[in-house]
């Protein structure tokens, strides 16, 4: 079947199969940042935006995307390598490979939460497993990210 | 179809990283060693470039599976794959009679591998559930999916050896064909089940324990951990213009998955390239050849890209976990808690195959017994075949289950002398200057251990704490400590190379051959070159790995890169500011005396005389005999073990035997911290995966040999909310035979959570787990024995 999206801002018309998921489209469509780490929707390296919404992209049936946005890394411009450098500057990323998914993540958590603790960041984030960093680092960068506003005020009214 | 998501290019922040490590440069005194330098590859990562295995794979490659014996043990009887054939889109199906019959392991290990020469890629006889029956090509996963249930296999079905304690002279024999194969004198007969086999000892270690006032006997049991990186393993192949196999493979080992390949292949080793990508974490599994033979015999075969991507499921049956080991521990003590001996036999359970068997084992004496100093001590195993899924290299190598055993041994015996472990500890461990037998005789030249210890007290506020606060809400509080050493590099064995060539206008190409896997090697490497070049680190273009271009190197295991590598790239640079200084003797037309190489210009001291290097490399492209290019190897005849201590406080429920890890404090000793950023994360990561293994993860099976655990639905790794807090501080020796005073950090990080949360709970609730892991049901068990019959 034929369907039609906006995939990172352009229209879309892939023919696809009717067991298709998400993630395998948006791979063959050329968003490789979006990885599978596993079949049982556990690791969140697959995350994508659906409609502002953060998905699991592996469980998310590609035919679901019919008429929707669909974001990922890609789409995601300079707002992403400005939350990714947080992450890098911390040494966070490691393999890179969790860093994607994460990011979307972060980036959605920004948008929905106002000032979230340190719990609710965490809550927000468990679905995004890392097996390199043991998670403190990509807190330190969550945590400037959220910051780095206010710090630059702070700076500025010295 | 069009495409959404295609490469943008570098990061258009460039001029930020740039401005980030520069003020780190600063931060340390103008120095890169030592300082918190961002990754090379960081905004490539966190922007999700397409850089890892399966993002470049040529789109029409085969699709490649393979299908799994259902069975622990059993022989092949026929295999019809007539109808499977039939399956439009399939372009191949092999089975074991259509592979080459010559034994090999799946060890990525120097020549000649301590582990033996047990596999086959296909084999009439399977060992394990999971175990590759056939082999299945196809252009489309669908087509190769309905091939593979259309496969009729009629097996002869044998009893299956599941347990490792009944493995050695067992009447089921796991190996009994003639051509299997052991390279290397480690002790191994298959028709004893035995993998190795040895007894190491000094003294008279059963005289001295009868005089010891107080003694502790315990047997301890690690089991199997998945390394569970987030990257399954993936490999694809093609044959390039002159008709070689290319590899690009997820691997920590390119050079040996070259000889491995040719070996598994029966083919010549000139007839093999490969190539490794970004690879998205390792932890040891990718030391082994898990998938690269499927991909590499369907495209020599056919001529075709073939790729091969594990799913987790299969990367969790049929793969590289850690050695499950028992280990028995004795060890005793004066009555002023001054020990005198250990004694410590470890049974391994290698599994179907022997991959890494006889070496892991050997780690799980020699780098848990000298942490402290005795009179005597003596260190037996047997490793043992069985019909589980073939163990592996996982981080800590066999250290992290020794350690396990001996520090809890220590806690025990802390616990029955009355004693603070941090007190006993402080009395016995080894300090720098001392000689460790147990340590092949080495001298701890560099060791901070002791001030680790006394920093982590600080920081947990042990004094305070130790051994338990009661919450007054059905809840307790309990410490626990534990120490842990590994080594740098397999010494007399391992070898790290660079080359090194200088490029118009004078910057540096710097080839290495070991891998980075997200430990940040090529960085860490980069960053020892600008200082020994006295230059900026975005002049030094770092490249791996390529086994056609690469100089040889071992690989990035064994804690060996930034020691081992680390030293190759010292050595190259010094080869090529020679040539540097020469090069300009001749263009300034004096002698090399009298020149100095400042990393931007060579100068003639007092006259002004100059040439930039800059112009020293654009003009060697022109009229030259002299190439610039520097190569230099590296190995070690000692492996100075990097040192640390971890202290857990855990929360115990009484009433439930729930556990909850409040806080964990680390202080290591890896010599000289060449990036206090990647080493504060390796830490922090390898913290976190002890912390897995401590209270999480198992490998269990059925009694028909089945894995529970195949996926990650039942294997827990931790997410952020089961690590606590987690500390991190260094106590940096400086290692004399390092680069800059370096040793190693990848593989300790993991050694103390198991042991020191152990006895963090002992001290909660007064049960002593020596089992992993470390479950509330074990725990509830211990403290209501009444209740459920019997004690664990």
């Amino acid at each position: 079947m034929k369907i039609q999206f906006q995939l990172n801002g352009r229209t879309v018309c892939p023919e696809i199969e009717a067991d298709m998921l998400l993630l395998d489209l948006v791979r063959k469509l050329g968003c490789l940042s979006v990885k599978r780490g596993c079949e049982t929707s556990n690791c969140g390296l697959c995350t994508v935006l659906m409609d502002g919404t953060p998905v699991l992209s592996c469980s998310v049936l590609a035919a679901r995307a019919e008429g929707r946005k669909i974001t990922t890394l890609e789409g995601m411009g300079e707002e992403a390598e400005e939350a990714g450098r947080f992450l890098a500057q911390e040494g966070g990323e490691q393999c890179g490979y969790c860093s994607p998914g994460f990011l979307m993540n972060v980036l959605a958590m920004e948008k929905e939460l106002d000032h979230p603790s340190e719990e609710e960041i965490k809550e927000y984030l468990a679905g995004n497993l890392c097996r390199c960093s043991g998670y403190m680092s990509q807190l330190r960068a969550v945590k400037k990210y959220l910051n780095r506003k206010e710090e630059t005020a702070d700076a500025g009214s010295r | 179809m069009q495409a959404v998501g295609s490469w943008r290019g570098p990061a258009k922040g460039d001029q930020k990283e740039r401005e980030y490590n520069q003020k780190a440069l600063a931060d340390h005194h103008g120095k890169y060693v030592g300082a918190a330098i961002m990754k090379k590859d960081a905004m490539s990562l966190v922007t999700g470039k397409p850089v890892y295995t399966d993002d470049l794979a040529p789109k029409d490659c085969l699709v490649v599976k393979v299908l799994r014996s259902p069975h622990a043990h059993a022989v092949i009887q026929s295999i019809d794959c007539s109808n499977a054939e039939k399956v439009p889109g399939i372009e191949c199906i092999l089975t074991w009679k259509d592979v080459p019959q010559k034994r090999f392991t799946m060890a990525g290990q120097t020549y000649p591998e301590p582990s033996p020469y047990d596999r086959l890629i296909l084999d009439q006889r399977v060992r394990f559930v999971g175990d590759a029956v056939a082999i299945v090509a196809g252009e489309t996963e669908e087509a190769v999916d309905h091939a593979l249930r259309l496969i009729r296999v009629k097996y002869q079905v044998l009893e299956a050896l599941l347990d490792f304690r009944k493995a050695k002279d067992s009447y089921i024999l796991i190996h009994p064909e003639e051509n299997w194969k052991s390279l290397v004198p480690v002790g191994a007969d298959n028709s004893r089940n035995l993998c190795a086999s040895d007894c190491d000892q000094q003294g008279n270690v059963d005289e001295v324990l009868k005089s010891c006032a107080h003694v502790v006997e315990q047997s301890y049991h690690v089991k199997a951990n998945q390394q569970a990186m987030m990257e399954t393993f993936r490999a694809y192949s093609y044959l390039d213009a002159y008709g070689r196999l290319n590899m690009v493979a997820s691997t920590q080992v390119p050079f040996h998955v070259r000889r491995i390949l040719a070996h598994a292949l029966d083919i010549p080793k000139s007839k093999v390239r490969v190539i490794k990508p970004r690879i998205g974490g390792g932890f040891g599994a990718k030391q082994t050849v898990v998938a690269e033979v499927y991909p590499a015999i369907v495209t020599w075969m056919t001529g075709k890209p073939a790729e091969m991507i594990y799913s987790r499921y299969e990367s969790q049956i049929a793969s590289s976990p850690r050695h499950e080991m028992e280990v028995t521990v004795r060890v005793g003590a004066d009555e002023n808690g001054i020990l005198q001996a250990i004694d410590v036999y470890t049974l391994s359970n290698t599994g179907a195959y022997g991959e890494h068997g006889p070496t892991t084992v050997g780690l799980s004496g020699h780098k848990s017994i000298p942490l402290y100093r005795t009179k005597a001590y003596r260190f037996a195993y047997d490793v043992v075949y069985t019909n589980r899924m073939s163990a592996g290299a996982y981080r800590g190598y066999g250290a992290t289950q020794g350690i396990f055993a001996v520090e809890s041994a220590i806690n025990e015996l802390a616990d029955q002398m009355h004693m603070d472990p941090v007190v006993l500890r402080e009395r016995n461990m080894v300090r720098q200057g001392d000689v460790m037998p147990a340590y092949y005789g080495e001298t701890a030249l560099s060791c901070t251990l002791d001030k680790c210890m006394a920093r982590a007290a600080e920081m947990i506020g042990w004094k305070d704490k130790f051994p338990c606060r009661d919450m007054g809400n059905g809840k307790v509080r309990g410490v626990g400590v534990a120490m842990a050493m590994q080594g740098s590099s397999i010494s007399n064995v391992d070898v790290g190379s660079v080359s090194m060539k200088i490029n118009d206008d004078g910057f540096y190409t710097l080839m290495v051959g070991c891998s980075d896997m997200g430990t940040g090697c090529d960085t860490i490497l980069a960053q020892i070159a600008a200082d020994c070049m006295d230059c900026d680190i975005d002049d030094i273009v770092v490249y791996g790995t390529d086994t056609d271009i690469s100089p040889y190197d071992s690989g990035s295991y064994a804690s060996s890169t930034t020691y081992l590598t680390g030293m190759a790239v010292v050595k190259t640079c010094e080869n090529l500011r020679k040539q540097i200084i020469s090069k300009a003797a001749k263009y300034l037309e004096c002698s090399e005396e009298e020149l100095e190489f400042d990393g931007r210009r060579v100068f003639q001291i007092g006259s002004g005389k100059e040439i930039t290097l800059k112009d020293i490399g654009n003009r060697i492209m022109c009229q030259n005999e002299d190439a610039l290019s520097a190569c230099e190897s590296h190995y070690s005849p000692t492996s100075p073990p990097p040192y640390m201590t971890g202290m857990a406080e855990v929360e115990v429920d009484m009433e439930t035997g729930e556990v909850e890890l409040i806080d964990y404090v680390a202080v290591v000793d890896c010599g000289t911290v060449v990036n206090p950023n990647l080493a504060r994360v390796q830490t922090e990561g390898g913290i976190g995966q002890g912390i897995g293994m401590a209270l999480y993860e198992d490998v269990t099976y059925s009694d028909t040999g089945r894995v529970y655990e195949n996926s990650f639905m039942q294997y827990k790794i931790p997410t952020r909310q089961d690590v606590g807090t987690v500390r991190v501080e260094f106590e940096p020796s400086f290692e004399p035979n390092g680069p800059f005073g370096a040793k190693s950090i990848g593989e300790i990080v993991i050694n103390t959570p198991s042991p020191a949360i152990a006895s963090a709970v002992y001290h909660a609730a007064g049960v002593r787990i020596r089992e992993l892991p470390i479950t509330a049901e074990k725990i509830c068990r211990g403290m209501y024995p009444e209740k459920f019959g019997r004690k664990e």
